[in-house]
């Protein structure tokens, strides 16, 4: 065993050919496409795009089969790649006012300029596994019939630009303004504390969906309570444009699909601010509401600080929330407990012995002295 | 246009990548953190780390320092636990090879960077040589006080009372210090630096060393430095001054003594040998003609086999 862990080369060559065996699996079914991945997991390759911090379909796609379905490996793949590639600049703030809309909701009004539009979504299916599923080359599903939008309507105003009219909700900074002028670059700075809220939601924007999922649900449950309300979810596209210098206006660089959730919290006001609704802001790329709206919740959280709010709960506190989220940051730092330690064990076998021996020494001395005791 | 089109060539080699993996504009920004860093010995330096192909906590820093400071015609010897070829090192090194196309070696005396995890060689290392460290947790004080707020302040304000206090339990509590690796250590009787985890053993090494050191934490983001022939001395008291780990026994293949060594279980009724843990220290002092005790049983042949060794040694 001990030459197994020494006899590194070869063992790792043949350890890789086996994984590339064993994920190919069983030779007489069909190798998957990468567009079968892309079209028919995109829950999954969105989720990839959003963690992985790259907006790319085929890609998220192959990492997903390379890696097996493992989705946190697969986001490892697309990070490791996107660490690559050239910076050309950041493109303009986008204006999810002006998104192509597929689903909007709003839990807040029963109506409202625009509707609420369903769209393509889990919410009231009845979970029962559907068996005609596992038929291969099944009937595809009828294509639904799409309403026309014509371009009057095609504008959906936001919840809170609507609740903002009224002055009901805090005010939206202008894009691109922050406390300290410039929006950060986590991925080109590393992060200091206190971060300000354009490095936490970029944090929480790529953080892992679990974590923020189960740190927005103790906010609920009482650990940092933030009284939300669904005041507004959206999925659809939006247009990315890149201002040209050389050109001296902006230039479209293509359509992303993105999830965005405003959520909209009670505030009760304090000696600067009148009572108002504030805000917990999720965005993330792809359909993935559970994800935006725990990333809405926990924004909201950790802005307690700046809101005046007492400061007790995990999902307040930044450097534990921040330091935490990132999932191939975690996964890496728990597996290497699987590298060799024996180094560090050896001087820790060392003192364990030598700290038995020294506690059997002393048992033995006072033995002694409750016999000598005992005899005077 | 694909992503797909412009990554992988027909042959299946990495070619599109950048010498020693990272762009330019990269390495740049980690010399300059290396820079500080040797300007302010001990001082732990933010830097923009990257994604690596590697997992976080399995060399990242290491790997983005060596990548910065790697010229084509440098010489890399990558160890873990004091040897070249456990799994990661062979893989660190794999990793430079086809990316920098970089001359490696497993003789000490022969790098011109040697990249570590918890061991530093036992050959002394020379002016001109630089050590990479690999550090999983760059902040000696993380598990006195978890917020890196605290930390930098206690740095800052030069505040290692924690600390002293911590060593002072361990002593009314065991009647020694009981950190045996990542042994704190304050540098140019300034700033106190985790050394990483290195055995304590190590610790005397990096006091005056001829060779720079610098070490990347690349989870954390953090890259600190020592610069050659800098002080590191060993938090301690007084009457409780920092002691090394002794051996009772010389390693078993070449009869070093005064090195680290690693222990093996030969059986299930407890047989076990103690063998040096810097393998190339090892098989240089059995080509010179030194002997251990089992130097000529199968085991040593075991164990030689398993070196990438050009050696005849341990017959």
């Amino acid at each position: 065993m001990y030459v197994a862990v020494k006899g590194g080369e070869k063992a790792i060559r043949n350890a890789h050919r086996l994984l590339a065996h064993k994920r190919r699996g069983d030779r007489t079914v069909p190798d998957l496409t990468l567009a079968q991945i892309a079209e028919q997991l995109s829950l999954s390759v969105a989720r990839v795009m959003a963690e992985g911090s790259l907006y790319d379909l085929e890609l998220a796609a192959l990492a997903i089969k390379q890696s097996r379905g493992d989705l946190i490996e697969a986001i490892f793949l697309l990070r490791a790649y996107r660490t690559t590639l050239p910076r050309f600049g950041y493109s303009l703030p986008l204006d999810t006012g002006d998104m192509l809309v597929r689903r909007r909701i709003s839990a807040t009004y029963k109506d409202l300029p625009g509707g609420q539009l369903l769209g393509p979504t889990f919410d009231y299916t009845h979970r029962l596994l559907d068996f005609s599923l596992a038929a291969e080359g099944g009937v595809p599903p009828e294509r639904p019939e799409l309403a026309k939008i014509d371009d009057d309507d095609a504008k959906i105003p936001r919840v809170t630009d609507l609740l903002g009219q009224e002055g009901l909700i805090e005010a939206d900074r202008p894009a691109g303004e922050t406390d300290d002028g410039d929006v950060g670059d986590l991925t080109r700075e590393p992060l200091s504390f206190p971060a300000d809220r354009d490095l936490r939601l970029q944090n929480l924007a790529r953080g892992d969906e679990g974590f923020l999922l189960a740190l927005g649900y103790s906010t609920q449950r009482g650990y940092g309570r933030t009284h939300p309300f669904a005041g507004e979810i959206r999925f659809g596209e939006v247009e990315v444009e890149f201002f040209a210098e050389e050109l001296g206006f902006a230039v479209p660089l293509g359509r992303v699909q993105v999830t965005e959730c405003q959520m909209v919290n009670q505030f009760q006001g304090s000696a600067k601010a009148p009572p108002q609704f504030t805000r917990g802001y999720g965005l993330v790329f792809g359909q993935s509401e559970r994800k935006a709206m725990s990333m809405a919740l926990v924004d909201r959280a950790l802005r307690a600080a700046e809101l005046g709010e007492e400061e007790i709960a995990p999902a307040q506190d930044q450097e534990f929330v921040l330091s935490h989220s990132d999932n191939v940051q975690a996964t890496g730092f728990v597996e290497h407990l699987k590298l060799p330690h024996y180094v560090d064990f050896q001087a820790e076998l060392d003192l364990v012995r030598r700290m038995r021996r020294e506690w059997q020494e002393r048992q033995t001395a006072e033995a002694g002295d409750a016999r000598q005791e005992a005899a005077e | 246009m694909s992503a797909l089109d412009n990554t992988a060539r027909a042959d299946g080699s990495e070619g599109s990548y950048n010498f020693a993996y990272l762009d330019e504009q990269t390495k740049r920004m980690i010399r300059r953190a290396i820079l500080k860093a040797i300007a302010v010995p001990g001082y732990q330096v933010p830097f923009a780390s990257r994604e690596m192909p590697m997992p976080y906590g399995w060399g990242t820093g290491g790997v983005q320092v060596t990548a910065a400071i790697l010229g084509s015609d440098d010489v890399l010897k990558v160890i873990d636990q004091g040897s070249d070829d456990t799994t990661n090192a062979v893989s660190i090194r794999a990793f430079f090879e086809k990316t920098a196309n970089v001359a490696t070696t497993t003789h000490t005396a022969e790098a011109t960077i040697i990249q570590t995890r918890h061991r530093i060689p036992e050959r002394q290392l020379e002016e001109g040589q630089i050590l990479v460290y690999q550090v999983p947790i760059p902040e000696p004080l993380r598990f006195l006080e978890p917020r890196e707020t605290e930390t930098r302040k206690m740095h800052a304000l030069e505040e290692y009372g924690l600390m002293h206090v911590k060593l002072y339990e361990d002593i009314a509590r065991h009647g020694h210090i009981a950190t045996t690796y990542a042994y704190p250590v304050k540098v140019d009787g300034r700033y106190v630096m985790d050394p990483s985890p290195t055995p304590k053993f190590d610790n005397p090494k990096m006091h005056d060393m001829a060779a720079l050191q610098l070490f990347g934490a690349g989870r954390e983001k953090r890259i600190y430095a020592v610069p050659p022939y800098t002080r590191v001395e060993s938090l301690d008291f007084e009457d409780h001054p920092f002691q090394v780990q002794r051996f009772d026994k010389p390693c078993a293949l070449c009869a070093a003594e005064d090195v680290y060594l690693d222990e093996v279980i030969l059986d299930d009724r407890g047989g076990r040998m103690f063998v040096c843990s810097d393998t190339d220290h090892c098989e240089e002092r059995r080509t010179a003609g030194h002997r251990g005790e089992m130097a000529g049983e199968e085991i040593a042949a075991r164990l030689s086999a398993g070196h990438a060794s050009d050696g005849e040694d341990g017959q």
